[in-house]
């Protein structure tokens, strides 16, 4: 080898290996998130204040906040629960064998089909003049705006999250339900216990940690997003990204530090999320080797 | 277990309607355009604008720019890690996994404030400049992707051993790279590529933040300005991530095949 690791200069030279990746992350990633963490922090002529944080606390940021945090926590669970749901159904319910790869597969998709298009597929599905509300108005008389359903709110923004939701479940958890050996749930049968105890008292704990981490990651995938609300529902339903994305555009919030303010507060909590989903991952991985 | 099949059956027909419903929804209605009977209208129109080609075009580069930046960036430093620092590894992980949380547009906000025309580095002073930097956001958004791609190729292989051997017969670290490595994890890299494609095809946020005329802001101005060509332009672009999650498991496919004979 011409690069021994025991002469100083080589192990400078080992270290010059990783400076490109070091470099790009510093310039693209850290120092753009600390401008805006350290922003936060600071008066427009650079002086420390918690001025900014203080701001967030403005009725309409905190109802942004508080349908951001509803919408992310009522679709992770959602999607938790489904898609646990859906993985159970095709890995141990007795369905044939390729809907498993058929449902990988599609979730894999599905999972990446985000942002606009999403939105697009909804309205052309339930929208005014939707597939499905043509339908029920021709086939069965139901007038579906009359019931009180609008897709540009936050029932139709959450029906539309879980169509990523959903799949992203799917794809982590079937790992883990692969990891529930059969001689565990034969063990339980022959210490009597039913299918049902089984899952309550076996499964369902091994599983918890995972659950739980996906969880977290399902509430990070829908804090951050905004291209899905901003193409459904315009600007009518202020999330918190989007009232950031207005905010950059324009300076809606008329101080450029409350919107740092508020970036920062999408990070506290996407940040928070995504340390419990590491931790949990950690623990959950414990059962899977 | 009978009760537990049926159920299962249930659900599964359900999740069925739920995914597949706005796919057939968005089908028929971009085929609505002409009153009273379907028609390929909407597409017609799509095609026939300039304005789709161009903002298409742009994001098609935009992409290929991104795997190139993207690839280059993360394939020697996953390997390099792999081969001489395997102690920096949680940190290169832990980086790679950060836009994951910390969402783009929060990065891309930090990157108006810190590349504007008044600062060190004015990349948003001119196209070009705003171009680079959204390509350089787009390889940072796809970094956990490429990453965890590549490093599972690398891991499929005995990345020391291969190293030794063409140094043994007098190859250098470019070589090494680009004549035993690369081709090794080729299908690794693809995975990751793909991944990368369908990420930055339709991405909204950043384009829409760095005024560039890329494909997603170009469907949100049709969203909010026409009724039927939407619906064709989301058939397009689920058309497009199929293809791209089609192709990965392809190539996954015919890597596991190729293993399996050695």
């Amino acid at each position: 080898m011409p690069l021994a690791p025991d002469r100083p200069a080589a192990r400078l030279l080992v270290w010059l290996g990783v400076v490109p990746f070091l470099l790009f992350a510093l310039l693209f990633l850290i120092l753009p998130t600390l401008q805006v963490v350290t922003g936060a922090f600071r008066t427009p002529d650079g002086s420390a204040t918690l001025q900014n944080i203080k701001g967030l606390l403005t009725p309409s940021i905190l109802r942004a906040l508080a349908l951001s945090l509803k919408l992310s926590l009522l679709t992770a669970a959602l999607g938790c629960v489904l898609g646990l749901l859906l993985a159970a159904a095709v890995t141990r319910g007795g369905l044939p064998g390729w809907l498993r790869g058929v449902t990988m597969t599609f979730s894999g998709v599905a999972s990446n089909f985000a942002g606009v298009p999403l939105a697009f597929a909804f309205i052309a599905t339930l929208g005014r003049l939707g597939l499905i509300t043509v339908i029920l108005r021709d086939w069965f008389g139901i007038n579906l705006m009359a019931t009180g359903f609008n897709l540009i709110s936050f029932p139709g923004l959450a029906l539309a999250y879980l169509y990523f939701q959903i799949p992203l479940m799917v794809l982590i958890i079937t790992p883990a339900l692969d990891g529930l050996r059969k001689d565990w749930r034969e063990a339980a049968e022959s210490l009597g216990a039913t299918g049902a105890q089984y899952w309550r008292m076996v499964a369902l704990p091994v599983l918890w940690p995972s659950l739980l981490g996906t969880f977290a990651l399902l509430f990070a995938n829908a804090f951050g997003a905004v291209a899905t609300a901003m193409a459904l529902t315009g600007s009518s339903l202020s999330i918190l990204p989007i009232i950031l994305f207005a905010q950059i555009r324009g300076d809606v919030l008329q101080d450029p530090h409350l919107g740092y303010a508020v970036a920062f507060a999408m990070i506290f909590f996407t940040g928070i999320a995504n340390l419990i989903y590491v931790t949990l991952r950690a623990r959950a991985e414990r059962w899977q080797k | 277990m009978k009760s537990g099949r049926i159920f299962s059956a249930l659900f599964f027909g359900l999740a069925c309607l739920y995914f597949l419903l706005p796919l057939v929804g968005t089908l028929e209605f971009s085929l609505r355009a002409r009153r009273g009977e379907y028609s390929l209208d909407a597409y017609r129109n799509v095609l026939a604008d300039p304005q789709f080609h161009q903002t298409i075009g742009y994001s098609f580069i935009l992409s290929l720019a991104t795997i190139v930046l993207g690839v280059l960036i993360v394939a020697p430093t996953a390997f390099w890690v792999r081969l001489k620092l395997p102690r920096l590894r949680p940190v290169v992980e832990f980086l790679t996994l950060m836009p994951l949380v910390i969402p783009p547009i929060v990065i891309v906000f930090g990157y108006i404030r810190l590349y504007n025309t008044s600062s060190w580095l004015p990349l948003l002073g001119s196209a070009a400049g705003s171009d680079f930097l959204l390509v350089c956001g787009y390889a940072t958004l796809s970094l956990p992707y490429m990453y965890r791609a590549i490093d599972t190729g690398l891991r499929a292989i005995d990345v020391g051993t291969l190293t030794e051997a063409a140094q043994s017969l007098g190859a250098g670290w470019v070589t090494v790279l680009a004549r035993v490595i690369l081709p090794n994890i080729l299908t690794a890299i693809l995975s990751g590529a793909f991944l990368t494609f369908a990420i930055v095809i339709g991405e909204y946020v950043l384009a829409a933040l760095l005024n560039r005329p890329a494909f997603g802001p170009y469907m949100v101005w049709m969203g909010g300005n026409k009724a039927y060509e939407p619906a064709a332009l989301a058939v397009v672009a689920f058309g497009i991530t199929w293809a791209s999650m089609g192709l990965i498991q392809l190539f996954s496919r015919f890597s596991k095949h190729t293993q399996a004979r050695r």
